[in-house]
């Protein structure tokens, strides 16, 4: 059943919504909200979205509980390929628990907060953006590790990420929801403004697998073909760019790497010049690499857990 | 007088990024102005040239007082402003939400820490800052309670209004935060608009700023500036907030700065295709505009006012 959390009016003739899909099974039982579209530019939530909605539909004997499927936070965004919220420059991710009193992106997070509270699993799921690669994983805050890796285990991810608590993050929907008791799992994958189609499969297998895991879901799933890295108050060297210029790699992300090997390299198109050569500093497992290749000194070029 | 260049940064294809550093004065370090970090704060660009326009005439009089020294950055983003974009181009970060900064971490968390170690161990902090709400503001002195903060100091600068207001988790990252919580009497100045150059405002704002340091005793030796206000405080918890009914066209009647009773009209949203009035916003109370909708268009639950009630 389509359901509209958020209505009101543009100034020109339409209305603004965010809406979900609620899909009840035969019997009572755990409640899941999978939400994306936060970020405009990131969209490989969009086909688990449509897969999960579709398969559950035509498989509804096997669900024990609600699914709802929230596709787009932030409409507007998407449709304008922004990362934020138009008009307002502002990133969703960082106004949550939102305001009722607030402005109408404050008054929207504070409705879409409300409305998923008292969810038993909520996964939010992003695809990095424009200027980075990310290897399939689930972030945690170091906060709420104990309690939500065992949950992320089963999504079949290639990497667990648990991180520290940065106060910048306490404005996120995955932090409010768990400061209000609503465990949020979030999913990071992939590349800003494209469909990777296999890492979709992948995430909706692993979906699948922490419903049956949750007791809402009896159809057949198949087991996750990886048991994902995990990276537990284990340092993460993160490798800025040391010059400006345009970035050149072979590499993808999800490999091993050892220290001091060439990553890729920076250079200037206009006098045919290296300008700085990027090389691990660590032996590790990079589980994120630069995408967009022009830089500036301090681009981000790679993340990697050194293992 | 002097120039210098803070930091610098080659860009792939642009000249390079700088950010400039104008210095007044010699001996302690007493007082430090930040000009824009988002390329849309033309306002705020104006002042700060003007600023040290005036505090070049001051220092050729001699009027600075000995043993202190001022620095004006009068752009921490020329970069922004020179393509009209709001905040970092390449990837849309916010310079002033990655104060303390880290010089090596990201572009702008680079720029924010070259920034922050030019501006710290200052004993007065000035920011010419825009709200993240577009809109237009009565000009006012505007400060985190951080439980440094310094009222008697903001009242120096004899501006209309004072305003005080908690911090949320994101404003941790702030210059302003952070200049507090590093020991500089910190304070964000609001000069009406932004993205455009109200004279008036601009001419008070810089008035304000001077008269803060002759008060201070930067300077010496007065000179004659706009009348001084009584400052009232704000808190701004308590400013009520007006929300648009409908959405529409926006035609504002009242300014920042009016007085208002309960129940005059604010504005009317107008009926984008019949020009009906959909609604005429009602003030709720008696009291003056501190904040007012600046777009052409509004949509429904907007804020489009808030007022500071008597
Ligand atoms: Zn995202």
């Amino acid at each position: 059943m389509i359901k509209t959390i958020v209505s009101t009016e543009l100034p020109i003739d339409e209305k603004f919504r965010i809406r979900k899909n609620v899909i009840s099974g035969t019997q009572k039982g755990p409640r899941l909200c999978v939400v994306t579209g936060t970020h405009g530019d990131e969209l490989e939530g969009q086909m688990v979205c449509y897969e999960l909605v579709k398969t559950v539909s035509e498989n509804l004997k096997f669900l024990e509980g609600t699914l709802e499927v929230y596709p787009a936070f932030n409409p507007l965004g998407i449709d304008t390929i922004q990362r934020g919220i138009p008009n307002f420059d502002l990133d969703m991710n960082r106004i949550f628990p939102g305001d009722p009193l607030g402005t109408m992106a404050e008054q929207t997070a504070y409705a879409l907060i409300e409305d998923i509270k008292g969810a038993d699993m909520v996964i939010d799921i992003h695809s990095s953006n424009l200027y980075l690669r990310e290897t399939p994983q689930v972030r945690i805050n170091e906060k709420t590790a104990e309690k939500l890796v065992p949950f992320a285990e089963h999504l079949g991810m290639d990497f667990i990420w648990v991180h520290d608590a940065a106060t910048v993050l306490e404005a996120t929907l995955a932090w409010s929801l768990n400061v209000a008791e609503t465990p949020c799992l979030v999913v990071e994958m992939g590349v800003g403004q494209r469909i990777n189609n296999s890492m979709c499969r992948r995430l909706v297998n692993g979906i699948f697998n922490l419903m049956k895991h949750l007791g809402m879901w009896t159809g057949k799933v198949a087991s996750p073909e990886t048991k994902p890295v995990i990276c537990q108050g284990g340092s993460v060297t993160f490798l800025n760019a040391e010059t400006s210029g345009v970035f050149l790699t072979d590499l993808k992300c999800g490999t091993r790497v050892s220290e001091t090997e060439t990553i890729g390299m920076i250079v200037d198109p206009l006098q045919g010049k290296m300008l700085s050569r990027v090389t691990s500093p660590v032996s590790g497992y990079m589980f994120t690499i630069r995408a967009y290749p022009i830089v500036y000194e301090g681009s981000l070029m790679a993340r990697i857990f050194n293992s | 007088m002097r120039v210098e260049t803070i930091f610098e940064m080659t860009s792939p294809y642009r000249d390079s990024f700088r950010i400039k550093g104008f210095r007044f004065g010699n001996g302690e370090k007493t007082l430090a102005i930040a000009g824009p970090m988002r390329g849309d704060e033309i306002q705020q660009q104006y002042i700060c040239s003007q600023i040290v326009r005036r505090l070049t005439m001051a220092e050729q009089h001699g009027r600075i007082s000995e043993g202190k020294s001022i620095l004006v950055i009068p752009s921490c983003n020329p970069f922004s402003m020179n393509v009209s974009r709001r905040f970092w181009a390449m990837d849309n970060t916010d310079i002033n939400r990655m104060f303390p900064g880290y010089s090596q971490g990201e572009t702008t968390q680079r720029i924010a820490a070259a920034i922050f170690s030019a501006l710290e161990g200052f004993e007065y902090g000035i920011q010419l800052a825009s709200y993240y709400v577009p809109g237009d503001f009565v000009p006012h002195v505007r400060m985190i309670t951080t439980g440094y903060e310094t009222l008697d100091t903001a009242k120096l600068f004899g501006m209309k209004f004072v305003s005080l207001c908690k911090p949320r988790p994101f404003d941790t990252a702030l210059l302003n935060y952070n200049w507090q919580i590093w020991n500089t009497k910190a304070f964000s100045v609001y000069a009406g608009c932004t993205s455009r150059i109200d004279s008036t405002a601009a001419s008070e704002t810089v008035d304000a700023i001077m008269r803060m340091m002759q008060a201070a005793k930067i300077l010496t030796k007065t000179v004659t500036l706009s009348p001084a206000y009584e400052p009232a405080v704000v808190d701004e918890s308590e400013l009520l907030h007006v929300k648009a009914s409908h959405a529409g066209i926006f035609y504002r009647l009242k300014s920042p700065g009016s007085s208002i009773e309960s129940g005059d009209v604010l504005a009317q949203i107008i009926d984008p295709y019949n020009g009906q009035c959909l609604s005429e916003v009602k003030s709720p109370a008696d009291g003056i505009v501190f904040f007012a909708h600046n777009q052409p268009l509004v949509f429904e639950n907007g804020l489009i006012f808030m007022i500071r009630g008597m």
